[in-house]
C-alpha cells in the first residue's frame, strides 16, 4: 500500500493496523466507526488474515484477546455505547497482559447521544472506565495521516508493554478526508512481543525482565501457560493474598509509569517565547492551531502543545510549562475532563481555563482565541 | 510409613495433564465437576492430540476454575465470555483443539449470547457444560437451569421460571454435536467427550452433575450420593431423540443421550471458500456449498 492517498481516517486505522501486522479484527458495526470494521473485511482475508464480526462488543474484545494469545496482532473499533460494553475484557486484558489495539472513534454521549457527530467524551472512561486499578496506554490522532501512524504506534507500544493500547480518535477525524502517506514496508518501525527463549518448567508466564514486561508465550508454544484474571503470581497462578494482589498491582502500574518517559510523546507550536499556552489533543488540535496562528498576529505571544499520548499524562512537561506560562488553555469536546488533568498537574502555579464544548461539532477556532485574548487582558 | 500410605503416593494415570502444585482443588466434596474433569482428561488424552496444541478456555464459576487445574495452555477468562476468548484463540491457530469448559450459568445466562452465535458459525470449538441447576460458586443463587419451583438463596419461595433445555438450544442454533449425560455416566462422558474432540465444528455436551452444597441443600438432596442415586434412578438414555424432547422432568424423567451427530462447513471451511472465489455470486449459493450426505 506504499504511497500517497485520499482515504478517510477511519480508512487510514486500517492501513496503520495492516502495516503494523495486525491479522485479527473482530468488531461489532458502530457509527462513527463502522469504516474501519468495513475496510478490515475486505483487507484482512486478502492478506492471510481473519476478520469476524462478532455478535456484540463483549465478543470483540474477549475474542481479540484470544486471538493475541494465539499469537496474533488483533484489534477492535467502536464508538462510546460500544467502549462501555468493551470495559470488562479492556480489564481481563490489563490483568493478563495481553497486547491489543482498540481504536475508539469517539461520538456524542451520554447513551446513543449523537452517533453521527463528534465528542471528545471518553477521554476519563479510557482511563478508568475498567474495574480495578491499572495503569493505561492511550493516544490521540488529529488527522487520517495520525490514525495511520499513531495506530502502528499503538500496535508496537501494545507489543513493547503487553497491554490493551486505546486509539482515542473522534468522529471528525475518522470521517475527514485527507492526504494519507503510507511509507514503505522497511521505514515502519515494527515492535513485537517478547518471547520467552527458556525452557518451559524454567518459564514464568508474568516475571517481569528489567524492563517491567514479562515474555509472552503464545499459545502451542509448549510453555503449558495458565493464564487468568484471577490475581495471580509471577507463574501465573491464581493466590487469593493481598501480597500477591500488592505484586501484582505494582507490576502492572510500574511497567507504565517507570517507561512512561519513553511512552509519552507531544508536539509543540511557538512555545518558546508563550506568555500562554493552549494544550490540546484529537480534533481540537486543529482548531487551537488556528487560533495560536492567528493569535500570533495580533501579537499575542501563544504556543500550543498537542498531546499524542493522552495517558498516560505528561505530568512533568505540564508542571514545568505551568511555570513559564501567564495560562493553560485547554479546548475539549466534553464539559472538562483533560482540563481537571492539566489542573492537577499545573498545581496552582498558574491558571487553568477550558473551552468546552458539549460536543456535535468541532470547538471554533474563535472560541480558543477569544479566550486566549481574555485571559491575557486578566493576567496583565 | 506404611504399605498403605506408599500406594497413595503412587501417581495418577492423569498426573500429568495436572497442575498438580496447585492441588488440592477447590471443589467441594461431592461436587460433580472432578468426575467431569476426568473425563475431559481421558479425552484430551485418548484423542490424541499433540499436547502442545490443546487448549482449554474457561469463564467464571466453579467449572470455570477447571482450566487453572489443566498442565496445558489454559485460559480463566471473564464471566460468559470464554467462548468469544475461544473463538479468537481457535482463529488464531486453525490447527488446534480448543475447549471450552463452563458452568450453565456462564454459558446460558450471562454468556447465552455467545453460544448460540458460536454454535450458528459452527465454530470449531468443543463447549464441555457443567449443568449443576444453580450458581454454586456464589452460593447457590438461581441459574437458568433451575428447575421450576426448585429453591436458591434467590428463589427462596420456589424458582417461578421455567429452565432452558440446554441441548436444544444449541441443536436449534446449529451445533453439529450434542450430547447430554449426567456426572454418573462417566464412560459415556468421556466417550462423548471424544467424539465431541474429534468433531469438525461446533460440539457441545452437557453434564448433569450434582451440588449438594449448595443445590441439594436447600432441595431435600442433601448428600452427593442422594443426588447421585436421584440421576441413576431418574435418567433415561435415548440416543438420537430430537433434543426438543431430550426433557429434564425432575418428578419423571431425566432425558440423556447423545442427540445430535451431523456434518456442516465450519466457519473458518466457508471463510476460505469465500475467500478463494471458488463460488459464485449469491444468491443460488446455498446449492454450490459441499453438503455432506444423510447420516
Amino acid at each position: 500500500m506504499t504511497g500517497t492517498y485520499f482515504m478517510n481516517g477511519d480508512e487510514a486505522c486500517c492501513e496503520g493496523a495492516i502495516a503494523a501486522g495486525c491479522r485479527f479484527f473482530a468488531g461489532y458495526p458502530i457509527t462513527p466507526a463502522t469504516e474501519i470494521a468495513e475496510r478490515m473485511s475486505e483487507r484482512l482475508p486478502e492478506m492471510g488474515g481473519i476478520f469476524i464480526q462478532m455478535e456484540d462488543e463483549l465478543a470483540s474484545m474477549a475474542a481479540i484477546l484470544g486471538a493475541s494469545w494465539g499469537g496474533m496482532k488483533a484489534m477492535t473499533s467502536t464508538s462510546g455505547p460500544g467502549f462501555s460494553l468493551m470495559m470488562e475484557n479492556i480489564s481481563l486484558g490489563l490483568c493478563t497482559e495481553t497486547p491489543c489495539v482498540v481504536c475508539n472513534v469517539q461520538r456524542a454521549g451520554p447513551s446513543t447521544g449523537l452517533p453521527t457527530l463528534v465528542a471528545q467524551g471518553d477521554m476519563m472512561q479510557a482511563r478508568w472506565g475498567a474495574h480495578g486499578h491499572y495503569e493505561i496506554i492511550a493516544v490521540s490522532p488529529s488527522s487520517p495521516q495520525e490514525m495511520f501512524d499513531f495506530t502502528i504506534w499503538a500496535f508496537n507500544l501494545s507489543e513493547q508493554y503487553r497491554l490493551p493500547v486505546i486509539i482515542l480518535a473522534d468522529e471528525v477525524v475518522g470521517h475527514m478526508n485527507e492526504r494519507v502517506a503510507i511509507p514503505p514496508p522497511d521505514e515502519i518501525q515494527i515492535i513485537n512481543r517478547k518471547k520467552p527463549t527458556m525452557p518451559p518448567e524454567k518459564y514464568q508466564a508474568y516475571r517481569p525482565d528489567s524492563d517491567g514486561v514479562a515474555a509472552m508465550a503464545t499459545f502451542g508454544d509448549g510453555y503449558h501457560m495458565h493464564v487468568t484474571g484471577l490475581t495471580h503470581d509471577q507463574r501465573g497462578y491464581p493466590v487469593m493474598e493481598a501480597d500477591t494482589q500488592e505484586e501484582m498491582i505494582t507490576r502492572l502500574v510500574q511497567k507504565v509509569r517507570k517507561n512512561s518517559d519513553r511512552i509519552i510523546r507531544y508536539e509543540t507550536f511557538s512555545l518558546e517565547d508563550a506568555e500562554v499556552a493552549v494544550v490540546a489533543y484529537g480534533i481540537s488540535v486543529r482548531s487551537a492551531k488556528r487560533a495560536v496562528a492567528e493569535a500570533r498576529e495580533r501579537g499575542i505571544k501563544a504556543g500550543l502543545v498537542k498531546l499524542n499520548t493522552i495517558w498516560p499524562f505528561p505530568e512533568k512537561m505540564i508542571r514545568d510549562l505551568a511555570g513559564k506560562v501567564r495560562a493553560l488553555i485547554m479546548p475539549e469536546i466534553n464539559y472538562g475532563q483533560m482540563v481537571l488533568e492539566l489542573e492537577r498537574c499545573a498545581g496552582g502555579r498558574c491558571p487553568v481555563l477550558l473551552v468546552s464544548h458539549a460536543g456535535g461539532t468541532i470547538i471554533r477556532p474563535e472560541r480558543i482565541l477569544t479566550v486566549l485574548e481574555a485571559t491575557l487582558k486578566e493576567t496583565a | 510409613m506404611s504399605t498403605n500410605k506408599r500406594k497413595a503416593l503412587q501417581p495418577h494415570p492423569y498426573d500429568y495433564l495436572l497442575r498438580t502444585d496447585r492441588i488440592p482443588h477447590i471443589w467441594c466434596p461431592g461436587c460433580g465437576i472432578g468426575t467431569v474433569f476426568g473425563c475431559v482428561l481421558a479425552a484430551i488424552q485418548k484423542s490424541g492430540f499433540p499436547l502442545d496444541d490443546v487448549a482449554m478456555v474457561s469463564g467464571i464459576g466453579c467449572t470455570g476454575r477447571m482450566a487453572g487445574y489443566l498442565n496445558l495452555d489454559s485460559f480463566h477468562t471473564t464471566h460468559g465470555r470464554a467462548i468469544p476468548f475461544a473463538t479468537g484463540l481457535k482463529l488464531a491457530k486453525p490447527e488446534s483443539c480448543v475447549i471450552v469448559t463452563s458452568g450453565d450459568g456462564d454459558l446460558f445466562a450471562i454468556g447465552g449470547n455467545h453460544l448460540i452465535h458460536a454454535a450458528r458459525r459452527n465454530m470449531d470449538l468443543t463447549v464441555v457444560c457443567v449443568n449443576n441447576f444453580n450458581y454454586g460458586m456464589t452460593g447457590g443463587q438461581m441459574a437458568p437451569s433451575t428447575p421450576f419451583g426448585a429453591k436458591t438463596t434467590t428463589s427462596p419461595i420456589g424458582n417461578f421460571e421455567e429452565p432452558f433445555n440446554f441441548c436444544s438450544l444449541a441443536a436449534a442454533c446449529g451445533a453439529v454435536y450434542v450430547a447430554r449425560w449426567t456426572a454418573l455416566h462417566i464412560r459415556w462422558i468421556t466417550d462423548s467427550l471424544s467424539e465431541a474432540i474429534q468433531k469438525r465444528g461446533f460440539s457441545f455436551v452437557e453434564i448433569l452433575a450434582p451440588c449438594p452444597t449448595s443445590f441439594g441443600r436447600r432441595n431435600k438432596i442433601r448428600s452427593a450420593v442422594e443426588l447421585l442415586k436421584f440421576f441413576h434412578e431418574r435418567s433415561v438414555i435415548r440416543n438420537h431423540i430430537d433434543p426438543k424432547d431430550a426433557v429434564l422432568d425432575f418428578n419423571k424423567h431425566l432425558i440423556v443421550g447423545k442427540f445430535v451427530d451431523i456434518e456442516r462447513p465450519t466457519f473458518l471451511d466457508n471463510y476460505q471458500l469465500i475467500i478463494r472465489r471458488e463460488l459464485g455470486d449469491w444468491p443460488g449459493l446455498e446449492r454450490q456449498i459441499p453438503q455432506p450426505e444423510k447420516p
